[in-house]
């Protein structure tokens, strides 16, 4: 091999199943210390390839691994997640450890508690390995808003791995942790996970408590993981699942053994495919990959019909302004004066407010600030936000319609594959309309998964976005293993 | 809700929002602004006389319950001192900020 053309540079490792390490665990054919070991190892090689990790959390994490080897080596009963290795995204709180949400303006914060999300992943077994990289205030559908530098996509260098939990998703990927948590607003675990390859799951709004998530939008926010394939998802969403009492919008429902029921056959399952995700702006491969997927689908016995959902246009709109508007009261609260960054020698406490603000945000938080402060303004209320939520109601009303006929429904999770690094920093219309196929499942609470389904010519990932109605999580889970499997 | 926004009016908002933009930045953001408004326009199309505003989903038909309040019982809440060692100026008590008001 004499030739001079330049490799494409990839960092793609598939992780063990969880079923498989668990296992070595419980032999004690595997230490927990090693397998934990071994990713820093594997981060401290990778990670500055990729800018994954912003910060490691290794005291903890070794602490961990001990006590589950001593736990093991005595045959006590141990954790689902016993000895895993796990990566958080920084929206997510975690006692002591750095957690910056991606932006300077908490630069150096160290949170006196742990998210819910993470103290249950901990009370598990997992082994928590640091803070993965993500959007600023997870505001970004590619990564490149993030203070601390984009990550790129293992795939791919050269390409964006979705965003906002860019990180997450590109973890999993390069098998920086076996799974990864994520937060998703208008499509930020789905999207990213398509463009990484990897399994993304958005919950039903309420299913994961976000005690601790550093707040964007809150009637929009989720916590969600990231695995490698369908059913280590399921797990870990149903550890991270369930009420809270910390979290008044936490859902009460009991939690189902999800992984059981990703098992179950989909024969017989009624999927809707919408017309409206499958027009112009979609890119030929993605079509092609994800209509290869439904294929799939009928082949394992399932029956395919039409649905309509009219409104998906006014989808992106809607959020932007809702989205927006609830962005600017939560983040009213960094202003220098409990927490984070404080800009020096201010002489008056307003100028003190301006100045940290100024000096420590980046450009799209700023810009969304705007829009959504100006839409909720005197004079623009009713034209703007009343408006949206309006909108909101027909969009949702109209999925409910649709999973009266239907037990899933399967779109492509975004119009174009991985995109370049910049290709559309300068243009924040073009970057919004990444999210087109996810926000409408945000905007009506409903719940997803992302599945990969293929890939392009090139090589890159396509993903299917399978979703299923409130609280039905299980069917999105048995409709994304069948599309899984069918990929050999 | 097609008004054009002006500079003023970005000037207005940021000082609503409490940031401070510098005239480049300002100039971006009205731009950026005027854009994304023109997009989301698009909703004019719509009739949504008679439509109820939905905020949160929980208000929808069949979503599985809403959340639900914890009894309220005085508990103890996060240390003080663990909440004061992250403030960038503190006398331990309360927060430290620059003079409110001018005497």
């Amino acid at each position: 091999m004499s030739s001079e053309t330049k490799p494409t540079q990839t960092y793609v490792e598939k992780p063990k199943s969880l079923v498989e390490l668990r296992a070595g665990i419980t032999s004690g054919a595997v230490k927990a210390a090693d397998l934990a070991a071994g990713y820093y190892d594997r981060i401290a090689a990778v990670n500055p390839h990729l800018n994954v990790y912003l910060s490691l959390t290794k005291e903890r994490a070794m602490e961990q691994a001990a006590h589950v080897d001593a736990a093991a080596a005595k045959g006590d009963p141990l954790g689902p997640l016993a000895g895993i290795p796990v990566g958080i995204k920084d929206v997510l709180v975690m006692k002591d450890a750095p957690s910056t949400a991606g932006s300077k303006i908490l630069e150096g914060y160290r949170p006196p508690y742990d998210a819910t999300s993470v103290a249950r992943l901990e009370a598990a077994g997992a082994v928590l390995l640091g803070k993965v990289n993500c959007d600023e205030f997870a505001m970004g559908s590619s990564n490149e808003n993030s203070a601390y530098g984009a990550v790129r996509n293992p795939v791919d260098t050269e390409r964006v791995p979705g965003g906002s939990s860019g990180g997450s998703a590109a973890a999993v990927a390069a098998n920086l942790a076996v799974a990864t948590l994520g937060t998703d607003t208008g499509g930020s675990i789905r999207q990213p996970a398509s463009f990484c390859g990897v399994v993304g799951v958005l919950p039903t709004y309420g299913r994961v408590s976000r005690y601790g998530l550093i707040a964007f939008a809150s009637s929009l926010d989720r916590v969600g993981p990231f695995a490698a394939n369908v059913r280590d998802a399921a797990t870990l969403l149903g550890i991270v699942a369930g009420h809270d009492p910390k979290d008044a919008t936490s859902s009460p429902a009991p939690v189902p053994d999800y992984a059981a029921e990703s098992d179950k056959p989909v024969e017989g399952l009624r999927i809707g495919i919408p017309a409206e995700y499958f027009g112009e702006g979609l890119d030929p491969e993605v079509r092609a990959a994800v209509e290869r997927g439904i294929e799939d689908l009928k082949s394992a016995g399932c029956s395919v019909k039409p649905v309509s959902l009219p409104h998906t246009r006014y989808a992106i709109p809607t959020y932007y302004l809702v989205a927006t508007a609830e962005a600017s009261a939560n983040l009213a609260r960094f202003d220098g004066v409990r927490y984070g960054y404080r800009s020096p020698a201010s002489e008056s406490l307003a100028a003190m407010y301006r100045h940290s603000r100024d000096e420590a945000f980046g450009a799209e938080v700023k810009r969304r600030i705007l829009l959504g402060t100006y839409a909720l303004s005197a004079g623009y209320y009713d034209a703007y936000y009343l408006k949206a939520q309006q909108v909101r109601r027909l969009l949702a009303e109209e999925f409910l319609r649709a999973f009266a006929d239907v037990d899933a429904i399967v779109t492509p999770t975004a119009p174009m594959p991985a995109f370049k690094l910049d290709e559309k920093t300068g243009d924040p219309l073009a970057m919004y309309l990444a999210d087109i196929y996810t926000v409408t499942a945000s905007l009506a609470g409903i719940c997803g998964v992302n599945v990969p389904c293929g890939t392009t010519a090139a090589g890159l990932p396509v993903g299917m976005q399978v979703l299923a109605a409130h609280l039905n999580e299980g069917t999105a889970f048995r409709v994304a293993r069948a599309v899984e499997a069918a990929q050999g | 809700m097609t008004a054009k926004v002006t500079v003023e009016d970005v000037g207005r908002v940021a000082e609503l929002a409490q940031l401070e933009l510098g005239p480049d930045e300002a100039a971006r953001m009205l731009h950026d602004l005027n854009a994304i408004l023109d997009y989301v326009a698009q909703l004019n199309e719509l009739d949504t006389a008679g439509v109820a505003p939905l905020a949160q989903v929980s208000e929808l038909p069949g979503y599985g319950g809403s959340g639900v309040l914890r009894a309220d019982l005085a508990e103890p809440s996060t240390d003080r001192a663990a909440v004061m060692s992250q403030a960038p100026e503190t006398d331990q008590v309360f927060f430290k900020v620059p003079k409110v008001i001018e005497r």
